[in-house]
């Protein structure tokens, strides 16, 4: 196996950060695909974060008008319920990539500095580390979600009641995103694992690389050669498995939701809205094709702006 | 050198060109309808086939295939108990005491006779409190049942006993006979005098201040508890006995049966797999008679005097039962097989009917009933059940605490609008708790008038919903379940404005919610058991056990006590109409409908007929190919 | 290597055990009991059906009883509500899931690994674009919304294909599927990163300068480092598989162990979780171990002496 010495520390990476982003922004702007990505998932943010508040209330309820077509009334017809499907989607919109975002967020944090520790210390405390991993790996996931609805749920809504009756916010606008943060924990609390391992195995094949050894020998600290010149490296890896956690996320979350976790009847989010939906699927399949189309476009954004941006933000591609 | 295929290989290749091609053979429903065997959908694995340890209509439906009780269901009449084991049997004039006559030639499937002595060893093992049976209680009609049940040693060593120091009453009022739960784990208060081992009493001989005794019962009367209650453990008498349990089997082909109280449908409930004999033969072979743990049930093991035997059983696969050729009654049964299939998910249930899977389903969704009524409109099926859906009003909270607010909250549901709406099933719109069985009409008391609700609501300080505090809504967490509190909770808002949260929760999670009365409303409905009003009343009685309301109403209890004593079935009826009329005037529980039974069936199924309890007897069913 | 192995199996028993406590006292945790039905059992009653599965003993008597059986006995006790052996209801749920999760990982792994190797090497072309759009519907569309579209779209058309049900060996098809694309997917997608990582790393450019063909440079050099990501995911994602999944089971009436898996918990059947928990760790055990070692394999600067101290 050939291999050839090369630095791979450069003053540039360390020093010169603005220009990085600059030069990836310029890189970037180049990827068609990403850019046309990148301005429809503005276009969906803008929807469920700015129109939806000019749209009908997503939780009227008119059961004789249940399925209805789109009209000039309900744009994109009625749900089950007779409710406008257009509104609940773009009000399911905002949970849904609330929980998207922050529970991959919270998810990318963890796991990745758990997965880098321990396979940069090795010996013994990585041991310990990869079995406590094994450990929660196999603890029914089900158990944890019911004793932490009892648990959890509970405080946080004494949390919300405080809020609204102390610096009199909107009641239902608190609680619609209140509920969501039990759901939070519960994810946070084990959603990590999987990256955890696939970051440590990254980690324990870039640790021995030639640029280690030369930082080490330039007398970096540990933690400095870990979290910015070696973690760095794992990131393209991470983003791809950040575009994959985010859907079933937000997925899981409807799951929960019925479980009292999560959203809370009658609010709708992404997950719902096709769990929903995957009951019509015989009677009105425009019920579950009209969420999906939502939460696909989004997606499939998300995932080629996350490619562009890996190529974009990774020195050495440049030199491709 | 030619290459050649094993046959098997080659066979298979052909069968998938041909199946490829669209020249499969017959569908699965069509070879089951040749080989008479039966395809069911049956909801979800059974808990077991034990008749004493299971309590859902799941298992019922593969018990009655395999036992069989003194009387059978009548394949299309509702309440017309056919003989089973018992040939024929007769009552006194008040429906107290009677006696069934069972047929020579019963047997078990292993050609061991059955004799009434498997009825009575089968009644002493259901109501063995050591088998932690949950349906015993439908044996405490017949005298004594509940004593043996409930281990009442003392009431029957000491009650009668003229030399008690201590007038029995105060007994039983004062001393810790039964337990307290809320003792120390392991304690003999927690056990309470009467469920004390023979052990366990000499040691409290020994020291009386083992148990907490009330100052009123004195040092004599403690002591003659304590000494009657060892003399009798050490006499080896069994309790049956002493007790005079009022089940007895004077010869081999005789079961007299004596009840507390008059019950003119006591057939009805020989239906029930409660009332079913055992092979005491066979279930002592696996162990004790009050092990919840042995085999016998298992496909081999089974031994059973129904019209089929257990034949196989994977556990969430299949369940297959033949039929029995030593069942007294063979000819009549025209099935040669049924398959139980645990399909617990609706949708799949309902593709694999419409692609010729199975004979019957056991449920349908409502998307799937109107679509089934567009594309299946000859084999769906729309009947009467007997069932009731209610919502519980937990009354030890304010405001429900309050009779008008529970009254305005069921005056603001449109019973029928969610029928149509969400249902879709053609449910009856509930005009009161029991659903019409023969004669017994419920008083007509429930109805949607959303006027009446605002006054109502604003006549118990909530004018136009104000100051309303927030209510939450307990259901499960099925999908059904959420569509419907959704609607009512649209309904609520628009008719009395007031905002009601709806909480999903798993089921055990709300079923312990429920019981520790935390919560406000609470999704809940009924099945019942026997077809008789009690079925559906009794459960409102302070200490009925599925009431979790928190309400009670002494002229309620003394209506349903009277009731248990009328021997006519008319004048008993128009006495439980007016116990349900004050339930419904106080309005703990808000009715909101009556169920059906939605499902789908194959023309191929003859003999199948619609019941009130979805009870179909098995062996009155065949099969025959509808299209040639 | 001998060394290493004992090591990891020493601490797969630690690892079993510290599952064993946090499952027992999570179980204990949750509200209602194994005999919390929707009718009402009397308390005495429930005090008889609770001392028959030993649970009216102190907790902490019983947190002991359960392991002392285990080792001392073997026995994994009974399922409270079903009244079987624990054992006997996994080894009768298992080949099922075991059989599922097979066919779904070579289905998953078939398709995947080719579509992210092709799309790494074809990078931004439409080759690549497609590649990973399928792979996104693998992601986008859950298994409860693929399983019921095969149902409708494939099974009522191809007549040996049945809706549901699980008799003779084609009737894997439709759930394998069902299961395997969400692997896929990921797979997919992680080659890809993978491959991409490896392909710009110095020493591959270097053999690419010196003119090896393309086809040797993959296999010797970039295929080994590529697929790191990919091992170090299947190895919890095959214990996954193989363990049986709720929706696919209960849309394919599949007799495994996913149904087992929540049913036994919406029971509260203690000894089943309990069971089913440390069967599934077992498997978490040692199908990370394997993908440890695998990933050492692929990696020769992963030295076996150094996974472990």
């Amino acid at each position: 196996m050939s291999r050839v010495k090369l630095n791979h520390i450069t003053d540039d990476d360390l020093v010169e950060g603005t220009s990085l982003g600059r030069d990836a922004w310029l890189r970037l702007r180049k990827n068609r695909v990403a850019m046309i990505s990148l301005w429809l998932l503005t276009a969906v943010v803008i929807l469920c974060f700015v129109v939806a508040w000019f749209c009908t209330d997503p939780n009227v309820i008119n059961l004789t008008n249940k399925f209805a077509s789109p009209s000039a009334e309900h744009w994109l017809g009625t749900d089950q319920l007779g409710r406008d499907l257009f509104s609940r989607i773009l009000y399911g919109g905002q949970i849904s990539m609330l929980v998207g975002f922050v529970a991959t967020a919270v998810t990318l944090l963890i796991g990745i500095s758990y997965g880098a520790v321990s396979g940069y210390m090795g010996g013994r405390p990585d041991s310990l580390l990869m079995r406590i991993v094994d450990t929660l790996y196999a603890i029914p996931f089900l158990v944890l979600v019911i004793i932490l609805k009892v648990v959890i749920a509970g405080l946080v809504t004494d949390l919300a009641g405080w809020t609204v009756e102390n610096f009199g916010w909107n009641k239902e606008f608190v609680f619609r995103f209140a509920n969501i943060i039990p759901l939070f924990i519960t994810i946070g609390a084990l959603g990590w694992l999987t990256l955890a391992r696939i970051t440590r195995a990254q980690i324990l094949s870039i640790k021995n690389q030639e640029f280690v050894e030369a930082a080490r020998s330039l007398g970096l600290s540990d933690r400095r050669i870990l979290f910015r010149h070696i973690v760095p490296n794992t990131v393209g890896t991470a983003i791809v498995y950040a575009t994959l956690t985010i859907p079933s996320f937000i997925l899981y979350e409807a799951s929960l939701s019925y479980l009292g976790m999560g959203v809370e009847a009658p609010n709708s989010s992404w997950g719902i809205l096709i769990k929903e939906g995957a009951n019509f699927l015989e009677t009105q399949p425009s019920l579950l094709i009209i969420p999906g189309l939502f939460f696909s476009v989004t997606l499939f954004s998300l995932n080629f702006l996350g490619d562009g941006l890996r190529d974009a933000l990774d020195p050495k591609a440049s030199k491709d | 050198m030619p290459i050649r295929f094993p046959h098997s290989v080659r066979a298979a290749v052909l069968a998938a060109i041909a199946a490829l091609t669209g020249c499969g053979g017959p569908s699965p429903v069509e070879k089951a309808t040749a080989e008479k065997t039966l395809l069911l959908g049956n909801g979800a694995e059974p808990q077991g086939l034990d008749p004493h340890l299971v309590s859902g209509v799941i298992e019922s439906n593969i018990i009655r295939a395999l036992f069989e009780g003194l009387c059978v269901e009548h394949p299309s009449e509702n309440g017309k108990p056919l003989p089973g084991v018992a040939e024929s049997w007769e009552a006194n004039e008040r429906f107290t005491d009677w006696t069934f006559h069972l047929r020579k030639d019963a047997q078990w499937s292993d050609g061991h006779p059955l004799t009434a002595h498997d009825f009575i060893f089968a009644f002493q093992r259901i109501l063995n409190p050591r088998l932690g049976s949950e349906y015993s209680f439908m044996l405490y009609y017949i005298i004594g049942a509940e004593d043996f049940h409930q281990e009442h040693r003392s009431k029957v060593i000491c009650a009668e006993d003229p030399e008690l120091p201590t007038p029995w009453e105060t007994v039983e009022k004062e001393v810790n006979l039964s337990g307290n739960p809320e003792a120390a784990e392991g304690s003999f208060d927690q056990k309470g005098l009467d469920h004390l081992s023979t052990d366990e009493l000499r040691q409290l001989k020994a020291d009386p201040s083992l148990l907490s005794w009330p100052e009123s019962i004195p040092e004599n009367t403690r002591s003659f508890l304590i000494d009657h209650l060892v003399a009798f453990d050490e006499s080896g008498e069994s309790l049956w006995d002493r007790i005079g349990v009022a089940a007895t089997a004077p010869d081999d082909h005789t079961l007299e049966v004596k009840l507390r109280g008059p019950m003119p449908f006591l057939p009805e409930l020989t239906k029930h797999y409660t009332w079913f004999p055992l092979p005491e033969h066979v279930i002592h072979q696996f162990g004790a008679e009050e092990s919840r743990f042995t085999d016998w049930t298992l496909p081999g093991n089974l031994v059973s005097n129904g019209a089929f035997t257990l034949k196989s059983w994977r556990i969430n696969d299949h369940i297959e039962i033949v039929k029995n050729p030593r069942y007294w009654d063979a000819e009549t049964v025209q099935l040669n097989a049924i398959r139980y299939f645990p399909i617990s998910n609706v949708y799949t249930e309902a593709r694999m009917f419409f692609n010729d899977q199975l004979h019957a389903t056991y449920a349908l969704g409502p998307e799937l009933i109107a679509y089934s009524r567009e594309h299946f409109p000859k084999e769906l099926r729309n009947e009467l059940y007997l069932g009731s859906y209610f919502i519980r009003c937990n009354v030890t909270r304010s405001p429900l605490s309050n009779p008008k607010v529970r009254l305005a909250l069921s005056l603001a549901i449109d019973r029928q609008s969610v029928i149509d709406n969400i249902l879709q099933g053609g449910q009856q719109p509930a005009r009161g708790l029991v659903p019409p069985s023969g004669e017994y009409q419920s008083p007509d008391l429930v109805y949607f008038d959303p006027e009446e609700a605002r006054r109502l609501l604003a006549e118990a300080g909530y004018p136009d919903g104000k100051g309303f505090p927030d209510i939450r809504f307990l259901t499960t967490d099925r999908e059904s379940a959420k569509r419907g509190a959704e609607a009512l909770q649209g309904m609520w808002k628009e008719h009395l404005n007031i905002s009601v949260g709806i909480d999903q929760m798993e089921w055990a999670t709300y079923l312990s919610t429920m019981f520790k009365k935390e919560y406000d409303l609470a999704a809940g409905g009924w099945i019942g058991d026997y077809l008789d009003p009690t079925t559906f009343l009794d459960m409102w009685l302070k200490d009925g056990g599925n009431n979790r309301t928190g309400w009670f109403n002494r002229d309620y209890e003394r209506m349903l006590r009277e009731a248990e004593q009328i021997a006519d079935p008319l004048a008993r009826y128009q006495k439980l109409q007016d116990a349900e009329r004050l339930l419904l005037e106080e309005r703990p529980i808000l009715p909101l409908y009556w169920y059906t039974r939605n499902y789908l069936l194959h023309s191929d199924v003859k003999g199948w007929h619609p019941l009130l309890l979805d009870n179909h007897p098995f062996k009155f069913v065949s099969l025959e190919s509808s299209h040639q | 290597m001998l060394r290493y192995l004992a090591s990891r199996i020493f601490q797969g028993f630690l690892v079993l055990f510290a599952l064993y406590t946090i499952t027992f006292f999570l179980v204990k945790a949750m509200p209602g009991d194994p005999f919390t039905g929707e009718k009402n059992i009397p308390e005495d009653v429930k005090r008889n059906m609770r001392e028959q599965s030993g649970l009216n003993d102190p907790l902490f008597v019983q947190y002991l009883n359960y392991p002392k059986e285990v080792l001392l006995k073997g026995s994994f006790n009974y399922s409270i509500k079903k009244r079987r052996p624990v054992v006997e209801i996994i080894a009768q749920a298992f080949p099922a899931s075991f059989v599922l999760g097979i066919s779904a990982l070579i289905f998953a792994v078939m398709l995947a690994i080719p579509i992210g190797v092709i799309s790494a090497l074809r990078k931004n072309s439409w080759v690549d674009y497609s590649g990973m759009a399928i792979a996104m519907v693998g992601i986008c569309v859950p298994s409860f919304v693929i399983g019921p579209l095969l149902q409708i779209g494939i099974a009522t058309r191809v007549p040996i294909l049945k809706i549901a049900g699980w008799d003779s060996p084609i009737d894997i098809v439709l759930p394998a599927i069902t299961l395997g694309l969400a692997t896929a997917a990921y797979l997919a997608r992680l080659t890809r990163g993978g491959m991409l990582e490896i392909l710009s790393q110095d020493y591959i450019r270097t053999a690419r300068a010196k003119g090896l063909s393309t086809g040797r440079i993959m296999i010797v050099h970039a295929l080994r480092g590529g697929l790191i990501p990919s091992v170090a995911f299947i190895g919890p994602a095959f214990a996954t598989l193989i363990s049986g999944s709720f929706i696919v089971e209960s849309i394919f009436q599949v007799p495994g162990m996913g149904q087992h898996f929540v049913n036994a918990i919406v029971d509260r059947d203690e000894f089943l979780v309990l069971g089913l928990a440390l069967f599934y760790g077992f498997l978490v055990v040692i199908m990370n171990l394997v993908a440890d070692l695998l990933v050492g394999f692929l990696n020769p600067r992963v030295r076996i002496a150094e996974l472990d101290g």
